[in-house]
């Protein structure tokens, strides 16, 4: 209580004080470990058990999945005859030579094997599609095709090497370096418009290149399967439910009580089903109501199926972002003279889609994992194709390595949305300063 | 206030600011509830070209809502809305065509948070008027000068102060080269400094002959520019003269008493 303020008096700064550096236990690694991991009792509590789970974890599964591993094996008795050859009796390793036999069939299901450049070639050009819809330029597919090819030609001297086939030359490699070039010179975003419309094409072409017609020998539906499987349901559902979820939620917002009443019946009885009753739905009892005799594609049906379970989903996401934005936003778009759907486009909906974004993507990344319970109706998605495999006499009794991979694959693609979500949230956020 | 005030003395008469003979806005008998509540009761204006009307009130009074429904943000149910001729129904067509005629500046500014202030003067010339976007440009650049913020054309929103946002407001009003401009309380939000950047602007304009009703508390600012003053309470308009006999003989016992409260500090 005796500053300066407290009698009042006259002070003067005499001098500038020179700027110090601050104390070296606040700054650098040790200040860093301080601030993050020991900063209370309780936070270094809890960092000392992390780091003892790390230490108890760590080496065990590292052992077990790549020190005592095995690749090239036709069973998994063989593979653990080789284990105790190597490494003892009562020695375990993991056996990924099980993933090494059946890798193809993991990605394609029963796709005829002549012809699995298509789906390769399929989702090479998923990729251009989609660059430019996520990114400004069109380097994050540059850098893609880039690091494929490079893996591709290290596998082709590897498989030289072994004396195994590889043909690089495939209409594959052809397809990825044009567009690899195509992205290195017309990447910039003066050509955006271009690449667009590519993406606009691109469920035509994917279709004649999955299912074939027209150039294309013809695959039926059901020697679809595995990641393949995954991907073709993932993404049409992915791609048609935020445009449909983005029209309910309108719908639901709208002044015409029928149409508010639909959409909101819509989104209230698709919500409040289970996701397996409508796949069931689609593959048993539609058949009792369609005219006999009429064939209808069961992979449409589950695309229809899961396209409408996610969109109900995501109108109630956008809603939110919708409910969010002020009631301004709105009058000011409309004392300006613009129609209902210009507003929408230009003004709300940039909006209201960017403060949903982690619910839109959560709901992608739902939709995503949801397509593993096409297996219960006979689809072969990588889940449905682990009950073959196990039942196989070769590979009974192996669980860990089959699961342990599908359940990489997934997590790849998964982390892929968020992060790129996050990349999405902060860009937005840098040219958007309230 | 007392700003505006000063600046009365300097600025050219009310009287040398033309009024045409021609309507601008009719209003004959209308009449708005909310629900069961009754907000407007037989409200009967005119307005001609040019004229400049300052409403004023309590809160609550229905002057925003007044002027709200002339833009048909708010629908009313009774009597009628004449905007240039074009009477106001529920066609929307017919509403789309009056507000482009009309501009409006919000209390809350409402500027696009997510477009560049260039973007937010560009938006609607180019996608309801069909400009070509360099003439738009070049049109908002115009009116951007205007209101004295050229420099911030490429900034955001966010960026800028309260009464940057209120002129850039009234500059993207004013892009859409609108017959009738309305203020909604557009100096209530603002800081007492930035309150006479934005009425500088708003004299201005009054003073290019710009047809504008203008909802406002700031009585200097209606004793400099406008031609006439409305007072409205409880829904009702219960005056309605010239600004100088308004504020010097009112002649209702409620303009009395709420120019003695609004006057006395």
């Amino acid at each position: 209580m005796s500053g300066t303020h407290a009698h009042s008096t006259l002070y003067v700064a005499p001098e500038q004080l020179e700027a110090q550096p601050a104390p070296p236990s606040t700054t650098g690694f040790l200040g860093w470990l301080r601030e993050n991991l020991f900063s209370s009792f309780s936070n270094a509590l809890m960092t000392i058990l992390s780091i003892g789970f790390l230490i108890w974890l760590i080496p065990g599964l590292f052992d077990w999945a790549v020190l005592k591993s095995v690749w090239n094996a036709s069973s998994l008795t063989e593979c653990r005859e080789i284990i105790r050859a190597a490494h003892g009796e009562g020695a375990s390793g993991a056996c990924w030579a099980v993933i090494n036999e059946r890798f193809d069939q993991m990605i394609y299901g029963f796709y005829p094997e002549e012809l699995r450049w298509r789906p390769n070639v399929a989702f090479i050009l998923l990729f251009a599609a989609i660059v430019p819809v996520l990114f400004k330029t069109m380097r994050a597919l540059f850098i893609g095709l880039g690091v494929l090819l490079v893996a591709k030609a290290l596998f082709a001297v590897y498989s030289a090497l072994t004396g195994q086939a590889f043909d690089i030359l495939s209409p594959t490699t052809f397809v990825a370096i044009v567009l690899m070039a195509l992205a290195h010179f017309f990447g910039g975003e003066e050509h955006k418009k271009r690449w667009l419309i590519l993406t606009g094409f691109y469920p035509i072409i994917a279709y004649f290149l999955l299912w074939g017609g027209v150039f294309f020998e013809p695959v039926e539906s059901r020697r679809f399967g595995g990641f393949l499987l995954t991907m073709v349901i993932g993404v049409t559902g992915i791609a048609a439910s935020l445009p449909l979820g983005i029209l309910l939620a309108l719908g639901r917002q709208s002044n015409l009580p029928v149409l508010q009443s639909i959409c909101i019946l819509f989104i209230e009885f698709i919500r409040g089903v289970p996701l397996i009753t409508l796949l069931f739905v689609a593959s048993v009892l539609l058949n009792y109501f369609l005219p006999p005799g009429t064939n209808f594609d069961l992979i449409l049906r589950v695309l229809i199926m899961v396209t409408l379970f996610a969109s109900a989903y995501m109108a109630e996401v956008i809603r939110g972002g919708l409910a969010a934005l002020p009631r301004g936003q709105y009058e000011a778009a409309n004392s300006l003279g613009l129609t209902y759907w210009q507003g929408m486009r230009l003004i709300i909906l940039p909006q209201a889609l960017k403060i949903s974004i982690p619910g839109i993507v959560n709901t992608f990344i739902g939709l995503f994992k949801d397509t593993t319970l096409v297996a219960i109706i006979a689809l072969f998605d990588p889940v449905g194709l682990l009950n073959p495999i196990r039942a196989d006499s070769d590979w009974n009794g192996i669980i860990w390595e089959l699961y342990g991979f599908v359940a990489v694959m997934f997590f790849i693609f998964c982390w892929g949305m968020s992060q790129y979500s996050q990349f999405l949230e902060t860009r937005l956020r840098a040219s958007d300063r309230r | 206030m007392d700003v505006a005030q000063a600046e009365a003395e300097t600025a050219p008469e009310p009287s040398a600011m033309k009024v045409s003979d021609e309507v601008a806005i009719e209003i004959v008998k209308m009449n708005k509830w909310f629900g069961e509540f009754h907000v407007l009761k037989d409200i009967d204006l005119m307005v001609n070209k040019g004229e400049r009307i300052v409403v004023c009130g309590p809160s609550g009074s229905g002057k925003s809502t007044l002027i709200r429904c002339i833009n048909a943000l708010e629908k009313f149910q009774k009597g009628s809305i004449t905007v240039d001729g074009t009477p106001l129904t529920s066609d929307l067509k017919k509403i789309d065509e009056i507000r482009r005629e009309v501009g409006m500046v919000f209390q809350h500014f409402n500027l696009f948070p997510h477009l560049t202030i260039l973007e937010n003067c560009t938006l609607a010339p180019i996608w309801v008027r069909k400009m070509p976007k360099k003439e738009a440009n070049d049109v908002a650049m115009k009116y951007l000068e205007r209101v004295k913020i050229p420099e911030q054309a490429s900034k955001y929103p966010g960026q800028l102060s309260g009464g940057q946002q209120q002129r850039v407001a009234i500059a993207r009003a004013l892009c859409m080269n609108p017959n009738v401009m309305l203020f909604d309380e557009p100096t209530s939000a603002l800081d007492p400094e930035m309150i006479k950047e934005v009425l500088d602007v708003m004299v201005d304009l009054a003073q290019s002959g710009m047809t504008m009703i203008c909802v406002t508390h700031e009585m200097g600012f209606a004793r400099q520019v406008a031609n006439r003053v409305v007072f409205m309470d409880q829904g009702q308009i219960v005056e309605s003269n010239a600004p100088e006999p308004f504020f010097t003989d009112p002649q209702h016992e409620r303009t009395k008493l709420f120019l003695s409260q609004i006057l006395a500090h």
